[in-house]
């Protein structure tokens, strides 16, 4: 994906081609959305849910605004909605410090109803703790209620769930096994696949409007209703309503229609 | 050579001449003998006068394997080599079965084999390879090997194994970083492209996984004369491998049947390992006529004639691999069909389609997407600005309507691994080609 930099690292707008296939003037305002440390945490096509945010928005009528979000850069002067993908191990290490010294400021955004995808690594890093298989216990940021354990086996393979946006379907690829603390809201409940351990049908956290996840694919494209209903709550806190435009869904709906009918036979 | 082996040979030559009998799979009589003895490839590889050559890495490797097959024959020798797709330890057993004696002897005097990096630790546990070819690291099927980080790894492994010489790619961070972990007496040599050209890497690595901070080999002086290095000309078609330590044995120009920029970096990694075997046995010349006359594998930019227009089949598995050949074709728009299933062999999780910049295709837009994630690739598309005409996932019915919405054009489809399969048979019926996994020129 190529993004056209501004002077303070920040982009300025969508690629033109994707803002060229709206038919609909970007005249609903700005909606800034920022993507969290997109070289080391986007493994598994994540980009794609910034791409097809920034592409809906611009469906909808508003004028999106990406910003890349790097280690050690400073923070986006403003932000609308957050997203955060999976990487490597190396790459978690090397998001940690940077994640560290924003983490307060995290916590208050989380606090204050931003909403934000995490998926996977990054899902695991806004918990509790990590507990790696030698039994060393890395802390999180604390905003999800959940404890990961490093695992041996990987849970991989097709995923779909119920949750509160509809039902969501998805691909998992963790070796941490993910337990919510007593009160932590799910994501969504399992209806094929493994979910956050394997063993108790749930998957990902939900805190207000912090919605944390396994599922790449990426997640969004396949499931406009989940991608609209972060963009609602985004275009709310950035210009006071949410007046979405007509968007012909009919592929996205097929693509995962064809899914949940191959992994439920129905 | 013991008892224990002459009898797994035994065993496996019946299998194998069953298994022709009814015309079925390649790995039984390979799974036969080695059941019988698991170190039959050390028995039969093992004493081949001029080593055991591995080719591994992510992308290229059944080009690069049969090119350097081509040039090390194209010097006398004789070759033992794994033929394309089998590349599992069972495979290359299964094809030694036809060529090897009772006693375990092969009349070779180099195995070279394709392995992918998982069977590449399987095999170098048996044989120690002398040399390995390493090609670069990209994400591949990662639900069967989950990490990049561990894919490097396996190959730094292999490498560490390889008992006489390594050859590198000089721009892959990955595979350039293995320099510092090869064993004592090891030779290292290196290929990469020319740094004239150097801005075309991107067109053939996937940039966002790597770290920005990943600190870079640079090849001292005496390296740098040693190494194999692609200049390709003007044309876009020719291209010279240049050897600057000694400017007269440049091989080249040359012409290669399979076109694009990766071919041409397979080439360059398979004459720098070939010069590495053959040491001062080795002839530009020689070289540069035998990397001309090489035919592309089945299925990686194979044209097939459909009623004297060309079909052109594109097999795509990857992100890079799917960068390059849209680097590759992009430039030329015909009618265009995209068929992407999910099968094992494909790789099950399909997000690595987002990986892939389609802009290319936007000009002429696809006809029609196709396969079990038929629609998830028309979606994909759809954020690329890219026209689909239609979503048809039945193969057979999207490869007829294909072919008849867009008669007498030029067409390509560009396939996930046993997409490619299924239409292969398919077409081979109805226009009589090669059978399957038979090379057309093997
Ligand atoms: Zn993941």
């Amino acid at each position: 994906m190529t993004r056209p930099e501004g002077s303070s690292g920040v982009a300025v707008a969508l690629p033109d081609d994707v803002a060229a296939l709206a038919e609909v003037p970007a005249d609903k305002g700005e909606v800034h959305v920022v993507h969290l440390y997109p070289r080391e945490m986007s493994i598994y096509g994540d980009l794609g849910n910034t791409r097809c945010l920034a592409a809906r928005l611009r469906w909808h009528g508003y004028r999106p605004v990406v910003h890349d979000h790097h280690p050690g850069a400073p923070w986006p002067e403003r932000v609308d909605i957050l997203l955060g993908g999976g990487g490597q191990d190396s790459g978690q290490v090397r998001v940690t410090e940077d994640l560290e010294r924003h983490a307060d400021r995290l916590r208050e955004l989380a606090a204050d109803g931003l909403p934000m995808l995490m998926i996977c690594g990054m899902y695991q890093l806004f918990g509790e703790a990590f507990i790696t298989v030698e039994g060393q216990r890395l802390p999180g940021l604390g905003i999800l209620d959940v404890t990961t354990r490093g695992n041996a086996t990987r849970m991989i393979g097709p995923v779909v769930l119920d949750t509160d946006f509809g039902s969501v379907v998805g691909y998992e690829n963790h070796s941490g096994s993910t337990v919510l603390g007593e009160g932590q809201r799910p994501f969504g409940r399992v209806r094929h696949g493994k979910g956050n351990n394997g063993s108790d049908a749930l998957e990902g956290a939900r805190v207000g409007n912090v919605v944390a996840s396994y599922l790449h694919g990426p997640i969004l494209p396949a499931n406009p209703t989940l991608a609209d209903g972060l963009l609602e709550i985004a275009a709310r806190r950035a210009t006071g309503e949410w007046a979405p435009g007509e968007i012909d869904d009919t592929v996205a709906t097929r693509a995962h229609q064809a899914q949940v009918r191959r992994l439920l036979g129905s | 050579m013991g008892v224990r082996t002459t009898l797994a040979l035994a065993a496996g030559k019946t299998a194998r001449a069953a298994s022709r009998l009814r015309g079925g799979g390649s790995a039984l009589p390979g799974l036969v003998t080695e059941r019988i003895d698991p170190a039959v490839l050390r028995h039969t590889l093992g004493s081949l006068p001029r080593g055991v050559v591995v080719v591994s890495g992510t992308n290229g490797k059944t080009t690069t394997t049969k090119m350097l097959v081509a040039l090390l024959r194209a010097h006398g020798l004789r070759v033992f080599t794994n033929p394309t797709g089998s590349n599992f330890t069972r495979g290359v057993i299964s094809s030694m079965l036809g060529e090897v004696g009772l006693r375990g002897a092969l009349a070779a005097d180099v195995a070279v084999v394709e392995l992918d990096e998982a069977h590449a630790l399987h095999f170098s546990a048996q044989v120690r390879p002398t040399h390995s070819l390493l090609l670069n690291v990209a994400r591949d099927q990662l639900d069967r090997f989950a990490e990049i980080d561990h894919t490097a790894q396996l190959l730094t492994t292999l490498a560490e194994q390889t008992t006489d010489g390594v050859v590198l790619n000089v721009d892959d961070s990955f595979i350039s970083r293995i320099r510092g972990r090869v064993g004592d007496g090891v030779r290292v040599s290196w290929f990469g492209v020319d740094p004239s050209i150097a801005d075309r890497l991107p067109e053939l690595q996937e940039q966002d996984v790597r770290a920005e901070d990943t600190s870079e080999v640079v090849l001292d002086r005496e390296e740098r004369s040693a190494a194999a290095l692609l200049l390709p000309a003007d044309d876009g078609r020719a291209f010279t491998v240049r050897l600057p330590g000694d400017p007269g044995a440049d091989v080249g120009p040359v012409t290669l049947r399979q076109r694009g920029l990766a071919a041409m970096i397979n080439a360059t990694a398979a004459t720098a390992m070939a010069r590495h075997v053959l040491g001062d046995d080795f002839r530009a010349g020689v070289a540069g006529a035998a990397l001309a006359r090489v035919a592309p594998p089945f299925g990686r930019g194979e044209v097939i004639d459909v009623g004297g227009v060309p079909l052109e089949l594109v097999l795509v598995k990857n992100p890079a691999g799917f960068t390059v050949a849209l680097g590759t074709y992009g430039s030329e728009p015909v009618a265009t069909m995209v068929a992407i299933n999910d099968n094992y062999a494909d790789g099950r999780d399909v997000s690595w389609l987002y990986d892939v910049s389609f802009e290319s295709l936007r000009e002429r837009g696809v006809a029609l997407t196709s396969g079990v994630r038929g629609w998830d690739m028309a979606l994909r598309l759809r954020y690329d600005g890219v026209e689909v005409g239609d979503v048809e996932t039945d193969l057979d019915a999207a490869l007829d309507r294909f072919l008849s919405d867009h008669e007498g054009e030029p067409r390509r489809i560009f396939c996930t691994y046993t997409a490619m399969m299924h239409l292969r048979r398919r077409l081979a019926d109805r226009f009589g080609l090669a059978r399957f996994g038979e090379d057309p020129d093997a």
